[in-house]
């Protein structure tokens, strides 16, 4: 409970919550970061994901990527781009958004190419065209699957986010780098570790509200 | 690439693959030993596998860092410290394709069994679970890929934690990008090699579907569980 305790204390320290370093600044920080490579990976993979899994071509390429970034251990990946790119903010964006695409890309592809044929057929009689097909029916039956591919991907980048303060990016993984380089494991470090974890759990809540918002009441029963 | 440097620390390479190996199997063991009985009992007794699963969800969503860190109080600089975070996250993997798995057992199957007098235990490791051995080996290829790759974030700990991880700092402070592309490449080459080895015990261990050809792993996330980092 001593350990408890310190974590508290530091959490509570009114000193901790002002300025640069400060939680609140830290946690517009890493929002920020997790925010916008999401964005991005979003924006590169739900398409390509809609077209492949639409079209059924491409596939073994999806899956075949996106193994081989499951066995990358995220951060020799970072320290990489960043050794290549240069220190800042972007280089880390980048390495955070490549971890990102794939289980958006991989579920989003899955989601839609598992959609029940005698669905599509139906749409289809009833004649609605390629694209229609895609966004009144593929989508909302696969957004189950879809979300839970963006919700791995926004955890993996929270994640990837907190580690990438080892190469002096700011969030909270900040506090758990400084924290272990000055051996303030108590303080420091456990209290940014209980700010990543609750932000994370926050996160995985956020998807639950998604959820009922964008899933369709009768693809949502069925599941 | 500077190859001089890399057949100079051959040794150095040697090592780190060993530690890191220890490092991401043991969790991946412990894993099963765990999630085995565990799944077994969720299907006996079903309003078990809710909490389970939620509690998996929950698992699921902690950085792996923010855990290792946390335990540094409890279980201090030791192997431990890796190896529990990722043991949990193996669970998370493995309990609900267990589960799957095991319910994926045809009904007439299990009734044969039963009218044949196997009682409900001897049933469920002798009928039911080499059926469910497909959805075991997909969960099983899934933890050991990515327990393979988490370990090396253990070095932001210490050197002696986080196995070939050492060569990714190394290289950092020194602004030497060898030793981090060879860790990197031999992390890969680990976490891909493992993953051949589970499809070929998965032949091995299912002889009746070996005509069958056993599908990549297809990394869908379909429970609400996965890996994070």
């Amino acid at each position: 409970m001593n350990f408890l305790g310190a974590a508290w204390g530091w959490l509570t320290d009114p000193a901790n919550w002002e300025g640069t370093g400060g939680i609140p600044n830290r946690l517009v920080e890493h929002l920020g970061y997790v925010g916008r490579s999401l964005l991005i990976a979003g924006l590169i993979a739900l398409p390509l994901g809609l077209l492949t899994g639409h079209t059924g071509r491409g596939g073994f390429a999806v899956t075949t990527v996106a193994n081989a970034f499951r066995a990358l251990p995220t951060l020799g990946v970072v320290i990489i781009v960043v050794l290549t790119v240069g220190l800042g903010i972007w280089p880390v964006l980048i390495a955070l958004t490549a971890l990102a695409i794939p289980s958006i890309l991989v579920n989003t592809y899955e989601g839609i190419r598992n959609v029940d044929a005698d669905l599509k057929d139906a749409a289809r009689g009833m004649g609605m065209t390629g694209w229609q097909v895609l966004v009144r029916v593929e989508l909302p039956v696969a957004m189950p699957l879809i979300l839970i591919g963006i919700r791995t991907a926004a955890i993996v980048t929270v994640s990837t986010a907190t580690i990438a303060a080892y190469v002096g990016l700011g969030g909270f993984g900040r506090y758990i780098i400084d924290g272990l380089s000055v051996r303030a494991f108590d303080t420091e470090v456990a209290g940014g570790a209980i700010l990543v974890v609750v932000l994370a759990l926050l996160v995985g809540a956020v998807f639950i509200v998604l959820r009922r918002m964008l899933v369709p009441a009768g693809v949502r029963h069925q599941s | 690439m500077d190859w001089q440097w890399a057949a100079d620390h051959v040794d150095d390479f040697a090592e780190a693959t060993r530690s890191h190996l220890y490092l991401a199997l043991m969790p991946v063991l412990y894993g099963l030993l765990i999630s085995i009985p565990l799944g077994l009992l969720c299907v006996r007794i079903p309003k078990l596998y809710p909490p389970v699963l939620g509690g998996a969800n929950v698992i699921y969503a902690l950085p792996g860092l923010a855990l290792i860190v946390l335990l540094i109080d409890t279980t201090g600089f030791s192997n431990a410290t890796i190896i529990i975070p990722l043991t949990l996250y193996t669970l998370v993997i493995l309990i609900p394709n267990i589960v799957d798995g095991l319910r994926s057992v045809p009904e007439p199957v299990r009734q044969a069994a039963t009218a044949m007098g196997f009682g409900e235990l001897r049933r469920q490791i002798q009928v039911e679970f080499p059926i469910a051995i497909p959805y075991v080996m997909a969960g099983l290829r899934v933890a050991t890929v990515s327990s393979i790759s988490l370990v090396s974030i253990g070095v932001l700990i210490g050197d002696d934690f986080g196995g070939l991880g050492v060569f990714f700092i190394d290289g950092f402070q020194q602004d030497f990008m060898t030793p981090i592309i060879i860790g990197v490449v031999l992390s890969v080459a680990l976490a891909l090699l493992a993953d051949a080895l589970l499809v070929l015990a998965q032949r091995l261990l299912t002889p009746w579907s070996r005509t069958r050809r056993i599908r990549p792993l297809a990394q869908v996330e379909r429970v609400e569980a996965g890996v994070s980092v």
